[in-house]
C-alpha cells in the first residue's frame, strides 16, 4: 500500500493548447496537512478538480490512496470531501436543508446535518436561507458539506477566503483537530504563505502549473531564510561598514539595509556595532520573506 | 439503479420549494377550474347544444386539452426544463454534484427523469381534475349529461398522447438549458420553435411531424371533431408520437455527453 493519500506522477493537463498543469508530481502523505501554495492562476483549482475527477486526467497519472482515479472514480470519491472555489450551496434552501440534501445523496442519516451545523457553528442559522448567509457562513457551510460524509481526505480550496480573523482561526483549529485527532489527510490550497505556515505539515508550491518546491514545512523554512531589516541613517556608509565587518548585505536602499538573520544575539551585535560607530539605528527587526520573494528564490534555484 | 433513485429523491428535495415544482400542480388546478367555471356560468349555452354524454365530455375535456396542447404545454415544458437545470447553474453546483460518489449517468438521468415526472404529474392532474370537475359540474347543473358516459379511457388516451408527444420538446429544451445558464436563450429558441410548431401544425404541412414543437398540437388533432367519426377511436402510437420518442431518445443520450463535458469549466 502506498503511504501517500494523493500521488500524481508527471501529471499534465491542457485546456486546448494552453498548458495548465505541467509535469506535476504531488506527494501528499497520509495524515498530513498539505499546504498547496501558489498565486492565483497557478493551477491549484485545476489540480483539485482533477483530484475530484471533474477534469479527466490522463491514465495512470493520478492516484488517490494508491488507486488510479479514472478507473476507481466512485470508490475514490467516497473517501474525499471537498470545497472547491466558492462553496456550492443552494441559495433557496436553508443551511440545514443543504446538508440534508447532501445526506440524501450520500445515503447518510439526516441527523448528521445537525451534527455538522454544530461543528461549524451554524446551529442558530440552520433554518435561514443559505442565500442570505454572509460569505463566512457560506464558507463554513461549505466545509460542513465537505465533512458530512466523514471522509479520510479533505480537499479545501482557499477555505479561509472571505473569513474574518475569528473565522480564520476557527478553520485553522478545525483543520489541525481533524488531522491530529481524526487522522484525516487535508490538502488545503492558498495564495498566502503565512496562512499555510500556521497549519501545514507539508508544503507544495506551484507556479504556472509547475511544482517548484515540495517538502515538509521545516524544509521550507530552510529555504525561506529570515532576514534582519535595519533602518539606519547613512545607509550607504553603514552598508559598507557592515560588509567590511564580515556581514552579508542582501539588499539596501535609502532607508534600510537587509542582511540574513542568524540569531537574536547576532542581531544585537549588529545593532551595538552600528551605534558604537556613530550610526543612528531607528529600527531593527526580523523579517520573513514573503511568498513573492520566496517564489523568486525558488525559481532561481531551479 | 440505487444512485438514480437517490439522485431523484434529491431532485425532489431541492425543487420542492421552487415554482417549477408547484407549477406542475397549480397549472392544472388553475386551467381546469377556469374551464369548469366557464361551463358552469355558461351552462345555458352549452345545454342548447343538446349534446349526448360522450360529446359533452369531448367538448369539455377538449377545451382544456387544446389550450394545453397548443400553448401551455410547450411553455410549461420550456420553463420546467430551464428551472431544473438552472438550479445548478445559478448556485454553481454542477461541480459539487459531479464530485459526489455517484455515477455521472445516474445524476443526469435522475434530472431528466425528474422533468419527465413533473410533466407526468402535471398531465395526470389535468386528467384527474377534468374527470372530477366534470362530475362536480353534473352535480351543480343537473341538466348536464356528464353522467351518461364514462370518459376515463378518453382522458387516459388523450393525455397519454399529449405526454408522449411533449417528450421531444422536453429533450430539446433540456439540452438548451443544460448548455446555457441564462433564461433568454433556451426560452427564446423555444418560443420561436413553438410558434413555428403551431403554424406548421395548423397548416398541416407534410413534414410538420418532424418539428418537435408541432407534435403536441398535431397529436391532439383528433379533438377537432369530424362528423360521422367516432372521436374516441384514435390510436395512441401515431407517427407524431414515434417522432417525439425518437427525438427524446437521441437528445437524451446527446445531453449526457454535453453534461459530462459541462463540468470541465
Amino acid at each position: 500500500m502506498s503511504n501517500y493519500a494523493i500521488e500524481t506522477v508527471g501529471l499534465n493537463f491542457n485546456f486546448g493548447n494552453q498548458s495548465i498543469v505541467k509535469d506535476l508530481s504531488l506527494q501528499v502523505p497520509k495524515g498530513s496537512i498539505y499546504g498547496f501554495l501558489g498565486p492565483n492562476g497557478a493551477g491549484k483549482t485545476t489540480t483539485i478538480k482533477i483530484l475530484l475527477n471533474l477534469l479527466k486526467s490522463p491514465a495512470d497519472q493520478v492516484f488517490v490512496f494508491g488507486k488510479e482515479i479514472n478507473s476507481n472514480r466512485i470508490a475514490t470519491l467516497k473517501r474525499i470531501g471537498a470545497l472547491v472555489e466558492q462553496p456550492a450551496i443552494y441559495g433557496h434552501l436553508s443551511g440545514k436543508e443543504n446538508l440534508i440534501n447532501r445526506c440524501i445523496l450520500l445515503g447518510l442519516k439526516k441527523t448528521k446535518a445537525d451534527e455538522m451545523l454544530a461543528l461549524v457553528g451554524l446551529t442558530e442559522a440552520a433554518d435561514k436561507k443559505a442565500g442570505k448567509y454572509s460569505l463566512g457562513m457560506k464558507q463554513r457551510l461549505g466545509i460542513a458539506l465537505a465533512l458530512v460524509s466523514d471522509p479520510e481526505l479533505l480537499l479545501l480550496d482557499e477555505p479561509t477566503n472571505g473569513l474574518d480573523p475569528n473565522g480564520i482561526i476557527e478553520i485553522r483549529n478545525l483543520m489541525i483537530e481533524l488531522a491530529t485527532k481524526h487522522h484525516k489527510t487535508i490538502l488545503v490550497s492558498s495564495h498566502l504563505l503565512a496562512e499555510i505556515e500556521r497549519t501545514a505539515t507539508h508544503v507544495g508550491i506551484i507556479n504556472k502549473g509547475q511544482l517548484l518546491f515540495q517538502g515538509t514545512i521545516d524544509e521550507l523554512h530552510l529555504l525561506s531564510k529570515p532576514m534582519v531589516e535595519i533602518e539606519v541613517d547613512q545607509t550607504e556608509e553603514a552598508a559598507k561598514f557592515l560588509a567590511s565587518a564580515g556581514y552579508e548585505i542582501t539588499s539596501k536602499n535609502e532607508i534600510k539595509i537587509t542582511t540574513p538573520f542568524s540569531s537574536s544575539t547576532e542581531s544585537g551585535k549588529i545593532n551595538t556595532l552600528l551605534i558604537k560607530n556613530g550610526f543612528t539605528v531607528s529600527s531593527l527587526s526580523k523579517q520573513r520573506k514573503d511568498l513573492e520573494n520566496l517564489f523568486l528564490d525558488i525559481t532561481k534555484n531551479n | 439503479m440505487r444512485s438514480i433513485f437517490i439522485s431523484l429523491v434529491s431532485e425532489f428535495y431541492k425543487s420542492r420549494k421552487t415554482l417549477a415544482f408547484w407549477a406542475a400542480i397549480l397549472l392544472p388546478v388553475a386551467i381546469c377550474s377556469l374551464v369548469s367555471f366557464g361551463f358552469y356560468s355558461g351552462s345555458e349555452k352549452v345545454l342548447k347544444l343538446n349534446a349526448p354524454g360522450m360529446m359533452l365530455w369531448v367538448r369539455y375535456a377538449g377545451a382544456t386539452l387544446n389550450v394545453m396542447g397548443m400553448l401551455v404545454m410547450p411553455f410549461y415544458v420550456m420553463f420546467m426544463a430551464f428551472s431544473v437545470n438552472n438550479i445548478e447553474h445559478k448556485n454553481d453546483t454542477w461541480k459539487t454534484l459531479f464530485a459526489q460518489p455517484l455515477n455521472k449517468f445516474s445524476i443526469y438521468t435522475a434530472k431528466y427523469l425528474f422533468s419527465v415526472l413533473l410533466i407526468f404529474i402535471c398531465l395526470f392532474l389535468f386528467a384527474a381534475l377534468t374527470f372530477a370537475f366534470g362530475h362536480l359540474l353534473q352535480a351543480l347543473v343537473p341538466q348536464y349529461t356528464f353522467n351518461q358516459y364514462n370518459p376515463s379511457n378518453f382522458l387516459i388516451n388523450s393525455y397519454s398522447k399529449l405526454f408522449l408527444s411533449s417528450l421531444g420538446i422536453l429533450s430539446i429544451q433540456f439540452i438548451l438549458s443544460l448548455i446555457w445558464g441564462d433564461f433568454l436563450k433556451p426560452i427564446g429558441i423555444g418560443f420561436v420553435g413553438t410558434i413555428m410548431g403551431i403554424v406548421t401544425g395548423m397548416l398541416n404541412w407534410t413534414y410538420a411531424y418532424l418539428i418537435p414543437y408541432s407534435l403536441p398540437s398535431l397529436a391532439l388533432q383528433f379533438t377537432q371533431l369530424k362528423k360521422g367519426k367516432d372521436p374516441l377511436n384514435f390510436e395512441i402510437f401515431t407517427r407524431e408520437i414515434w417522432t417525439s420518442l425518437a427525438y427524446a431518445a437521441v437528445l437524451f443520450i446527446a445531453g449526457y455527453f454535453i453534461v459530462t463535458r459541462k463540468s470541465i469549466k
